[in-house]
């Protein structure tokens, strides 16, 4: 059932997918300056050795990012933006050692993160939410069977049917059936001549 | 005439184009009665099928009325006879024709060169599906030109409606199809991936065959509840563990015949594999998203039947053959031999053993196509089949 209204959200339909595409942007933009440039990453946020790791969450992004613009539903996508920040910030959280003269750019780095952060979120459950509105109340089809009578009756109705020589399993690949192979020898698997 | 025509990615529009000719001895002209949006349109739609072309017209699910047959085809057609058009186009000559396997007729792709290319050899051609495949007009329109008329066509009695004679064109011989490729025992269970028209048309066709229990799988309640209504017992994939259950029902052995009749468009954020698949897809690193492929590989009782109904378009990633070949699975695959099934399946339309119109839920003009591709595509509004009445 539809969870809210469309102008119950706090965003437009319009507006969420122009968020999104906006953060699809961001995330492969992002992507590529860590991917490309970590040391410069790095070096503002006084972390050195985290390259490797920078490099790895560029990948990611850009991953992320493009599989925002390609889908014709990015709201799953957009919650995977989540996540990422969360790993995002949990990495920044390791930048406020006593000896980091930096500390000041880490806070900032980790206000822009939470602030991305909450433009994902709006943006997520906005089209989450439209998407549920959108997609309508479940109807049951229980009573759309095909059928004359219930499936159980019509079970084997074409056994008549003989399925043609080309499509019919090999006998030996068929189940073990006590009639089928009465009286048969065991098979004991001689090659032909 | 109206059409409905494509020209790009989610961009399909209902115009004005010229009405179709006669241009070889063996083509007719139908006027189109009722036509249907088909789950591999949307292939088209989204633009995963390579070969399309702005302008192409849409759609392979028609039936209509004869208004024009060449001299070649004046044998088999008169004009006024009702009849349903198989997507498959069929010469009835070549030796595959002969065998019955009339998806991959050899004479009917216009554009064989092109196939032979990418496919090794041609296939038959198809309505409005790529140039790959002919490149022929469809008949998502108010006219439509078949070729090779004089056999490519299911005449059909007046005594039934267009809805329970349309689905002969597709969806329920290809449903019947994966379930004779799976050659049903009384002792099989048949687990059928994809509850979308062609996966319903396979529940029910494994049921008159005769199979032991059907299980279906999708995560969408109307068509799950739509598939209990034809016998299975189904499985929502977002609520549990597919593998798990399926073992659950047959003592931990895995169901005998899997049916793939999802293809290439699984669901992209279900598993990891299948985002996997659709980042790849994204960067142009693979084409098709093959879960089922796997989920029936893995699952499959050894020595079991793999069919696959569903479409498939090029490059696959990733696909346990190491299980398939250990496991000595047996694969059956294909486009539908349309008419090699078509005489029987009328004559259990006619007989009242099924109604396949028990699918359809919307029916709109064609005016309306493009946006009922978009609700179909979305799975809104409760959409499993759409009916277009040109």
């Amino acid at each position: 059932m539809p969870a809210t209204r469309p102008d119950q959200t706090l965003l437009s339909r319009r507006s969420a997918e122009t968020l999104a595409k906006g953060l699809g942007l961001f995330s492969i933009g992002l992507g590529l300056v860590e991917l490309l440039a970590p040391r410069r990453v790095t070096r503002t946020l006084g972390m050195p050795g985290f390259e490797g790791l920078v490099q790895a969450y560029g990948v990611r992004e850009i991953t992320n990012g493009v599989a925002i613009l390609a889908s014709h539903d990015p709201a799953p996508w957009i919650w995977t933006r989540v996540g990422g920040d969360a790993l995002d910030l949990a990495t920044l959280a390791t930048g406020f050692d006593s000896d980091n003269a930096r500390k000041p750019h880490v806070m900032l780095a980790v206000a822009a993160v939470a602030g991305v952060t909450a433009a994902d979120i709006v943006c997520a459950k906005a089209l989450s939410e439209q998407r549920d509105t959108h997609r309508g109340s479940f109807r049951d089809f229980g009573d759309r069977s095909g059928f004359p009578r219930p499936p159980s009756a019509m079970r084997g109705a074409a056994r008549d049917f003989a399925v043609p020589k080309d499509f019919r399993t090999p006998e030996l690949m068929r189940p073990f059936d006590q009639a089928r192979f009465a009286g048969a020898k065991p098979f004991v698997g001689s090659p032909p001549a | 005439m109206r059409a409905l025509v494509w020209h790009g990615t989610a961009d399909i529009r209902c115009e004005t184009v010229p009405d179709p000719q006669i241009e070889d001895d063996r083509d007719a002209i139908i006027r189109v009665t009722t036509c249907a949006i088909c789950g591999s349109d949307l292939h088209l739609y989204d633009h995963f099928m390579p070969g399309m072309k702005a302008g192409d017209i849409m759609g392979h699910e028609t039936m209509g009325e004869v208004v024009e047959v060449g001299r070649g085809a004046k044998g088999a057609l008169k004009v006024g006879d009702r009849v349903v058009i198989p997507f498959t186009i069929i010469c009835g000559e070549c030796d595959q024709c002969r065998r019955g396997n009339f998806s991959v007729c050899e004479r009917s792709n216009r554009n064989k060169a092109v196939a032979d290319k990418v496919f090794g050899h041609t296939t038959a051609g198809l309505f409005g599906y790529t140039h790959l495949t002919g490149g022929y007009p469809g008949g998502q329109a108010e006219y439509l030109r078949v070729p090779f008329a004089d056999k490519t066509h299911i005449k059909v009695p007046r005594s039934l409606s267009d809805e329970q004679l349309l689905f002969l064109s597709d969806i329920f011989p290809t449903g019947w199809q994966a379930a004779v490729q799976c050659d049903i025992e009384p002792t099989d269970t048949v687990a059928i991936w994809g509850c979308g028209p062609v996966g319903q048309m396979a529940i029910r066709s494994a049921i008159l065959l005769g199979a032991r229990q059907v299980v279906a799988i999708d995560c969408v309640p109307e068509r799950l509840s739509m598939a209990r209504a034809g016998g299975a017992i189904t499985i929502d994939f977002r609520e549990e563990s597919v593998v798990e259950r399926l073992n659950d029902l047959t003592n931990g052995k895995g169901p005998e015949k899997c049916i793939d009749a999802v293809g290439l468009e699984a669901h992209a954020t279900a598993t990891l594999d299948s985002m996997y698949d659709r980042a790849k897809q994204a960067v142009m690193l693979e084409t098709d998203r093959p879960h089922v492929l796997r989920e029936m590989i893995y699952v499959c009782r050894p020595a079991g039947v793999l069919s696959i109904p569903g479409v498939y378009g090029g490059l696959l990633d990733k696909i346990p053959f190491g299980a398939a070949m250990n496991k000595g699975l047996t694969f059956r695959m294909g486009q539908t031999h349309v008419n090699r099934w078509t005489d029987d399946l009328l004559r259990r339309i006619e007989e009242g053993q099924i109604d396949p119109s028990f699918v359809i839920t919307h029916t709109v003009g064609l005016e309306q196509g493009p946006e009922m591709y978009k609700t179909f595509r979305d799975k809104k509004d409760n959409c499993i089949k759409v009916v277009l009445k040109p």
